[in-house]
């Protein structure tokens, strides 16, 4: 497949899928057909439309994972494995995920300035630094805030999910809450809060009474020029429809062969990376998976390899699946956390917060897998914060999110107005276009 | 009894009949306490007579108070030979209102009556919505005097001292859970609710937390210093870069944040002189966060260095690191030159002649009560102004208070705005929300959301023995519905749209089922202790909306309940509980 123009959305597109709402009540045919014009015949390929984010909560190693050197002082024991990518190696454990390498791209020399925990999630999520003045909007919200074409109008559930939600889910920030994302729990439970509480004859009954009861309210202050947009029974509606939806069962996987759901391993996070495949597929463009446990300040190499047991299957499954499902190309993947470890050992066997030279991979959305960018230094001083000094082709953070954005078609570097008057860009970064040429 | 019982030998008769007797007896006292409950409970639901059953809850708890003397505490005890009467400050503060609003040709929406009165100050200062019990003691006083008594009343619950503690916490030290072990902000919050409770002066508070040394459990104050530890650089010491934005905008209600990397170019920010104002520049910011530079934090706690340790800025445009020393970023005049300094950056901020430290706590208290400031954005004050002539009687008057926290909330809670309908009989513009002609329509918070739902299905008030947010926490339901419902953290005040989960979780979730279903406080109840269906549609709007229902409700809702008896009539409290609970009515403070 070929997607070389980063810019995907012209005007023409976007009229097309604008003259697809009215079709909106044909929900999911209209999703399809909506779907349909975001493919760039142009280019005579597909272009990528949705984002997984697998979200290693606490910092993975990227020595343990994706950037091992083994042999080093710094491997300080662990293993490297080979993987279907010439010359690329991941850490012992990743077996399943080595053989879908050549799908999957990895950047190794990624930098920020934040090394609490808080603070850096807000920064990988958002691509900015916290402001006291300003709440950024994550990655996901900034997609489905960009991305308003006929889509939006014809799925009932939110565009935008967060499953397994650790410390802080993705959220909208200044564009709004309606772009946080929805947070939902282990897909063999049900989704909370989305089944009436008692059976249809006395929820008509309700429903009819709150209508009442709202117009009423609503009658009383029409004259008020202050609400208006802001006042009115629009998301009632569409909780409503969302209760109602067929597409809910793209939450739930407890019906799903066991064939299919085995790969993903028996746990709450590989069964959230098969749901997140059947959110994409019914029309949702953004699914955070998060997977916590990796902040490995004590006794690291055991509890990284708890993790990886639990990462590998899902992520590789995942990969095979969506190429099973002809979704690779539209979807881009992202796995990582909020920054890697520290190269050596610290007095209890563990590693600490490393943000200056990490590892992320992605995969999918016409990234060229079995491509590294970046490296980094097997001897780096103890103590040096200067990544110029052992770091290869680094990149900041924030030219994640510009790579991510690019592909999507969204102007990275445009500026949106702020709720406090100040314009400010999209994005900050750079794409890291090595990954795509 | 259990059926064995029936069935036992006669060689076990004797004991038989003891262990009847003794069941019997225990029977019969259950039953007379449930009787008793059940009376007494029923009892609010009946018309309240002061003169008997609750009269000393309605002297201790809405006492009394003279209109032109109302009573104020430890503060104004302290300046009571400067400070004029509060009756001629809320006059004033009135009269500037009126002079406002006739100015600008705004016509002014009537006043609502003292129960729609009470339900916004109590979801402004306690963060909840009144109860039957505390409405029966409320209507029970002659009217003239029902909305000052219910101020009262709040001004000494404990949950208004925790709930404005929590809003405070969030300007001071934010709602992240910040540094691990050498932050607690839980302590922190518990510390500034009881400085608000025994209404310790604010200059006094802001002294304790711009100076204290010590541990953050011993003293909680420290917290403020702790939460901005660079866990980044050098554990060691506080993060001088957050400390100076975070004074800036708690203290002097100023946001300063954009001069740390450079100078203001937009014309948003003004220091200096606040009669001859000039653009801020990235050495302001930086001379604030010079103060901050050798504050360390230990185990030992919160401790300033032997030795002064210099602030070191590679400032832009600059090749090189430079020392920065410590200045103020405005009004150097008042500048004490003490050698500490912390102490010396505390005496400035707090002194009498620095208005942006009174101008700021009272936009933000006004922000509190009304969920909108009178300068926006709340922490955003423009130093040479223009302020509203309100906002500068306040100031006056709070200093000449020597910082007296209840009484400048007692003027904000008193004054005529918080008496104005959010309904008029004209088109409501921007101009009349901007300068309270009308009151403003806000939607509630989540903590306030989940106060009022608490509150709604209890007859009794649930306060400080049973403080609606520590019952939550302790049912683990309070954190996961503030989640899930989005907590809007420090920017509390900015207006946001309502979400399909919060609509979701209204609708569906756990905590309205609770609410709904049997259980202690719970609909059934209210249901079962109705004397008629009248009497029980008037309690469910009552406890809900803090009103009765109109006429036509009446009609609408009586045709559906009238009938009814048993369960049914259950049921039907229950759906009429849960439309009131997900009306747009119930989400918005107005």
């Amino acid at each position: 497949m070929h997607c070389n123009s980063p810019q995907h959305y012209n005007r023409r597109t976007i009229l097309k899928a604008a003259g697809l709402s009215a079709l909106s009540w044909l929900s999911p045919v209209a999703t399809t057909l909506a779907r349909a014009q975001e493919t760039d015949k142009q280019n005579g390929g597909k272009r990528p439309k949705s984002l997984i984010v697998l979200w290693m909560e606490g910092a993975p190693s990227q020595l343990e994972t994706f950037d091992p050197h083994p042999g080093s002082d710094i491997a300080a024991g662990s293993k490297a494995i080979k993987t279907n990518a010439p010359g690329i190696m991941l850490g012992e454990g990743l077996e399943q995920t080595a053989t879908q390498m050549d799908s999957i791209s990895l950047i190794r020399a990624l930098t920020s300035k934040e090394g609490d925990h808080e603070r850096a999630i807000y920064n990988v999520k958002t691509g900015y630094r916290m402001d006291p003045t300003l709440v950024h909007p994550s990655i996901g919200s900034i997609i489905c805030h960009q991305l308003t074409d006929a889509v939006g109008n014809t799925i009932d559930i939110p565009r935008h999910v967060s499953i397994l939600p650790g410390q802080q889910p993705a959220r909208g920030g200044y564009l709004g809450d309606n772009y946080d994302a929805f947070k939902v729990f282990d897909p063999l439970k049900s989704i909370p809060d989305v089944k009436a509480l008692v059976k249809q004859s006395r929820q008509k009954q309700r429903l009819a009474d709150l209508k009442r009861m709202d117009n009423q309210f609503l009658a009383g202050r029409a004259n008020n020029q202050i609400l208006k947009g802001k006042l009115d029974n629009h998301n009632l509606d569409a909780a409503l429809k969302m209760m109602a939806s067929d597409q809910l069962a793209a939450f739930d996987v407890s019906k799903v062969p066991m064939s299919v759901r085995d790969p993903f391993g028996d746990t709450p996070f590989g069964r959230s990376c098969l749901a997140a495949i059947q959110l994409i597929q019914a029309g949702v463009r953004c699914v955070e998976v998060t997977l916590g446990g990796w902040d490995t300040h004590v006794n690291n190499h055991e509890l990284q390899g708890n993790r990886i047991k639990i990462l590998d299957p899902a992520f590789a499954s995942l990969i095979r699946e969506l190429k099973k499902r002809d979704l690779l190309d539209t979807t881009m993947v992202v796995c990582g956390g909020e920054f890697g470890r520290t190269p050596w050992i610290n007095g209890l066997g563990g590693r600490d917060h490393w943000p200056h030279g990490f590892s992320i991979a992605m995969a999918g959305g016409c990234v060229q897998g079995g491509r590294v960018i970046g490296e980094t230094s097997p001897t780096p001083t103890e103590g040096s914060k200067t990544p110029s000094k052992f770091l290869k082709d680094a990149n900041p953070i924030e030219n994640v999110h510009a790579t991510i954005l690019n592909r999507l078609g969204i102007d990275y570097s445009k500026e949106l107005q702020t709720p406090i008057g100040r314009p400010l860009k999209i994005c900050e970064g750079e794409p890291i276009d090595k990954l795509f040429s | 009894m259990q059926p064995q019982d029936a069935i036992s030998s006669p060689n076990q008769s004797a004991s038989a009949s003891r262990s009847k007797l003794s069941t019997w007896g225990r029977n019969v006292f259950f039953c007379a306490l449930c009787t008793t409950g059940a009376v007494a409970v029923a009892g609010f639901l009946m018309d309240y007579d002061p003169g008997t059953r609750f009269s000393t809850l309605a002297k201790s708890s809405l006492p009394t108070a003279s209109s032109d003397n109302v009573k104020s505490v430890t503060a104004t005890e302290n300046a009571a030979s400067k400070v004029s009467p509060i009756k001629l400050t809320i006059d004033r503060v009135d009269a500037a209102f009126e002079e406002t609003w006739r100015d600008a040709d705004l016509k002014v929406a009537d006043e609502v009556d003292h129960l729609a009165y009470a339900r916004r100050m109590s979801l402004g200062l306690a963060g909840t919505v009144p109860s039957l019990e505390e409405i029966r003691v409320l209507e029970s006083v002659p009217a003239n005097q029902r909305n000052q008594r219910w101020l009262e009343h709040l001004l000494e619950d404990d949950r208004t001292s925790l709930f404005l503690a929590e809003r405070l916490t969030r300007a001071f030290v934010g709602v992240d859970s910040g540094p691990f072990l050498v932050y607690r902000r839980s302590r922190f919050a518990n510390w500034l609710a009881k400085q608000l409770k025994q209404n310790v002066p604010y200059d006094q508070v802001v002294r304790h937390l711009l100076t204290d040394t010590g541990t953050w459990t011993q003293s909680p104050a420290v917290n403020f210093y702790s939460k901005a530890v660079d866990q980044n650089e050098d554990k060691n010491l506080v993060a001088p870069v957050l400390m100076a934005g975070r004074t800036s905008r708690a203290f002097l209600g100023m946001r300063i944040d954009c001069l740390q990397c450079h100078d203001d170019f937009l014309g948003n920010v003004n220091l200096g002189d606040p009669d001859d104002p000039s653009g801020g520049l990235q050495t302001d910011f930086h001379s604030l966060a010079a103060f901050f530079s050798g504050t360390g934090v230990s185990l030992g706690g919160v401790q300033d260095s032997q030795e002064p340790v210099p602030w070191q800025v590679q400032l832009l445009g600059d090749s090189d690191e430079s020392d920065v020393p410590p200045a103020l970023p405005f009004l150097r005049n008042l500048d004490g030159g003490e050698s500490n300094a912390r102490v010396r950056l505390a005496n400035w901020v707090t002194h009498p002649k620095n208005r942006p430290f009174a101008r700021s706590i009272i936009n933000r208290m006004w922000a509190i009560v009304y969920g909108r400031a009178l300068i926006e954005p709340v922490d955003d004050i423009p130093l040479a102004g223009p302020f509203p002539k309100p906002l500068e009687i306040m100031v006056d008057d709070f200093i000449a208070s020597q910082y007296d926290l209840q009484r400048v909330i007692r003027i904000i809670a008193s004054c005529k705005p918080g008496r104005l309908n959010s309904r008029a009989s004209f088109e409501i513009t921007h101009p009349h929300a901007q300068s309270f002609a009308v009151f403003p329509m806000r939607r509630l918070r989540p903590d306030q959301v989940a106060g009022a739902i608490v509150q709604s299905s209890s007859l009794t008030t649930i306060n400080s023995e049973s403080h609606i947010l520590d019952r939550l926490m302790k049912f683990g339901s309070k954190r996961e519905f503030v989640e899930r419902f989005g907590d809007p953290g420090e920017e509390e005040f900015v207006q946001r749209g309502e979400t399909v989960t919060q609509k979701l979780l209204l609708m569906n979730g756990d905590m309205l089922s609770d609410r709904i279903n049997e259980g202690i406080h719970s609909v059934v109840h209210l249901a079962a202790l109705s004397p008629d269906a009248e009497k029980l549609l008037e309690t469910i709007f009552l406890t809900v909306l803090s009103r009765r229902p109109t006429t036509e409700e009446q009609a609408h809702f009586m045709s559906s309940i009238d009938a009814t008896t048993g369960d049914q009539r259950k049921e039907r409290a229950q759906d009429i509980y849960w439309t009131l609970v997900n009306s747009m009515e119930f989400s918005w403070n107005h």
